[in-house]
């Protein structure tokens, strides 16, 4: 085997940010506390460059490592949300982790090692590299949520992250293993030829199957296999909520395509029935419970697993209108998600967390323009009709109707309605009653634009949405 | 020889007690580190005999991995569970329950 450059070239990425992120584990050690910032800097500097890596790559797709990695429109979209979700992360983060006094170089370093996970998941076209990928992110994740480690909560919150993530790792691994077995293959492309000269109801690999749903659905956090969620995502210091609620949501799509579309479409018969259970019971559970909480973060919780349901009705759909219509919806969910986290951050301030409910009472006699902010946030999580979310929630539930599962489609509307309920209560808790805490809300100049430019997208991108899904619609047709 | 079946009932049986022991288990942390390095050596038996059936040696390069892995998690794990262990002075499985709702 000879081992040429232009072999590693698709893999170029990776390769940057991974080595800038050793780099910057070094160059934290030197740095005194008042420079910090540069760790900061470099980081952000790291996720620039790799956007530039990556969109020189888009023009030359191909595949690296002996056909492990594939450098294809799907992985070059999903890596560009990637960097851009985690630029916004670490801007976000950085005056919360000052007050806190976890303003250390380990976190944006297992930021990056994390974003290198989920890129080896993005553009994973072999077995391995996929697990691989998502261990490493998991990995970064179960250290980051563990960061405030005097705090009871986060240390909690990362002991159950930690067993059911490890448990859904085994889960997959039992069933790739079964898959292997029938397929004499771990390389994605092969097992996808093995699998469609098989019947559809060969015994082992719908055994095999079944644990790849699970293990799947244990990492996006779907119903019944969703109980670590509410917890991780209350217990861990908001900043890693942040990056935990967003870019891995663009990765575990990346799982979900790469395993169930590219590997094993052709026994969609037998996992869009699963898909259904999971999907059902999502957006079901998801939007009755939150309305139960008063905790504003366990209250996205709940929302990011009924937007799981939501965006499972895509890939359910089994068809490729379905498939980018899921990709859009998690790229728009990705946004909202970050905009609303986002906003906790911006109003906490040292020895004060913004999280429950009662903390966004009046917010609108404080800043109306904070206020219209995280409306329009709210509104979007809703889908209501002037902003992009509406658009999000019409192509999946089209794409389900399209599939001729027109009770499906009902279903995820009136539970859309429940849904609105608790999104639209922030907003009446915003406008019409009356602030509790009137201290001035004090935020850099640029969180301050960064934000305001994140939660106009969602209203102001609406122009150019037919590109943006044509876009995905060209991402989902080179994977098969 | 023995059948690949036999093998593949053993990482079952292997399985299912790992899976049986971390939901039944709720006295000790540590032995749901235990359960869930059981778990990744069950799927790495599974490898192992489906390579050895099919003549494939890419399934015992994966074992490998999954063992590197394993370690690595492990490693995370237990670095938890000592934070848990200062935070609060035991390793009890229902003394987690701070967090709910």
């Amino acid at each position: 085997m000879t081992f040429i450059t232009a072999n590693v070239l698709p893999a170029a990425p990776e390769i940057f940010v991974f080595s800038m992120a050793c780099m910057i584990l070094i160059v934290d050690l030197f740095l005194t506390e008042p420079r910090r910032v540069v760790s900061y800097l470099l980081t952000q500097l790291t996720l620039a460059g790799a956007a530039v890596l990556t969109v020189q790559g888009l023009a030359a797709p191909g595949y690296a490592f002996n056909g492990m990695f594939v450098a294809d429109v799907l992985a070059g979209v999903l890596k560009l949300a990637i960097y851009l979700v985690t630029f916004f992360v670490f801007a976000y983060s950085r005056d919360y982790l000052r007050d806190r006094g976890m303003f250390r170089g380990e976190y944006f370093v297992l930021g990056l090692f994390g974003v290198v996970g989920m890129m080896a998941m993005v553009s994973a076209s072999h077995f391995l590299t996929l697990y691989l990928g998502l261990e490493l992110l998991s990995l970064s994740l179960y250290a980051m949520v563990a960061f405030q480690r005097d705090s009871d909560q986060a240390t909690e919150a990362a002991m159950k992250y930690f067993v059911l993530g490890a448990i859904a790792s085994g889960m997959l691994l039992y069933g790739m293993s079964m898959l292997y077995g029938v397929t004499r293959s771990l390389d994605i492309a092969t097992v996808r030829q093995a699998v469609s000269a098989l019947p559809p109801d060969h015994t082992l690999l719908v055994f095999g199957l079944v644990f790849v749903v699970v293990g799947i659905a244990f990492k996006l956090g779907a119903v019944p296999f969703h109980m670590w969620v509410p917890d991780v995502y209350h217990g861990a210091p908001t900043a890693v909520t942040l990056y935990l609620g967003t870019a891995p949501k663009l990765a575990a799509f990346a799982l979900v395509m790469r395993l169930l579309i590219g590997g094993v479409e052709h026994l969609s018969a037998s996992w869009q029935d699963m898909l259904v259970i999971l999907a059902v019971l999502s957006m079901g559970i998801g939007n009755i419970v939150a309305i139960a909480q008063d905790n504003l973060k366990r209250m996205l919780a709940y929302s990011s697993i009924s937007h799981t349901g939501f965006f499972l009705l895509g890939i359910l759909s089994a068809s490729p209108n379905g498939y980018s219509s899921a990709l859009f919806y998690v790229l728009v969910y990705a946004v909202m998600s970050l905009g609303s986290f986002g906003m906790i951050v911006l109003l906490s301030r040292a020895g004060f967390e913004a999280e429950r409910l009662a903390d966004f009472k009046g917010l609108n006699q404080r800043s109306p323009w904070y206020a219209f902010l995280m409306m329009l946030l709210m509104f979007s999580m809703a889908g209501v009709p002037p902003t992009v979310g509406f658009y999000a929630k019409l192509l999946v539930i089209q794409s389900v109707v399209n599939a001729g599962l027109v009770w499906l489609a009902v279903a995820a509307v009136l539970l859309a309605v429940i849904g609105a309920y608790y999104y639209l209560r922030v907003v009446k808790l915003m406008y019409f009653d009356d602030a509790e805490d009137r201290s001035p809300i004090a935020a850099r100049g640029d969180v301050k634009v960064l934000l305001g430019a994140n939660a106009l997208s969602l209203l102001v991108s609406m122009p150019w949405i037919g590109a943006l899904i044509d876009l995905c619609r060209q991402a989902i047709q080179g994977i098969r | 020889m023995i059948p690949l079946s036999h093998y593949l009932i053993l990482g079952a049986i292997l399985f299912s007690i790992a899976v049986v022991g971390i939901f039944l288990n709720r006295k000790n942390l540590v032995i749901l580190l235990m359960a869930i390095e059981l778990m990744l050596l069950a799927v790495n038996l599974n490898f192992v005999a489906f390579s050895h059936y099919l003549g494939d040696i890419s399934g015992q390069v994966f074992v490998f991995f999954i063992l590197t892995v394993a370690a690595a998690e492990s490693a995370i794990g237990l670095a938890i569970l000592v934070a848990v262990f200062r935070n609060r002075r035991s390793i009890n499985v229902e003394d987690l329950d701070t967090l709910k709702g």
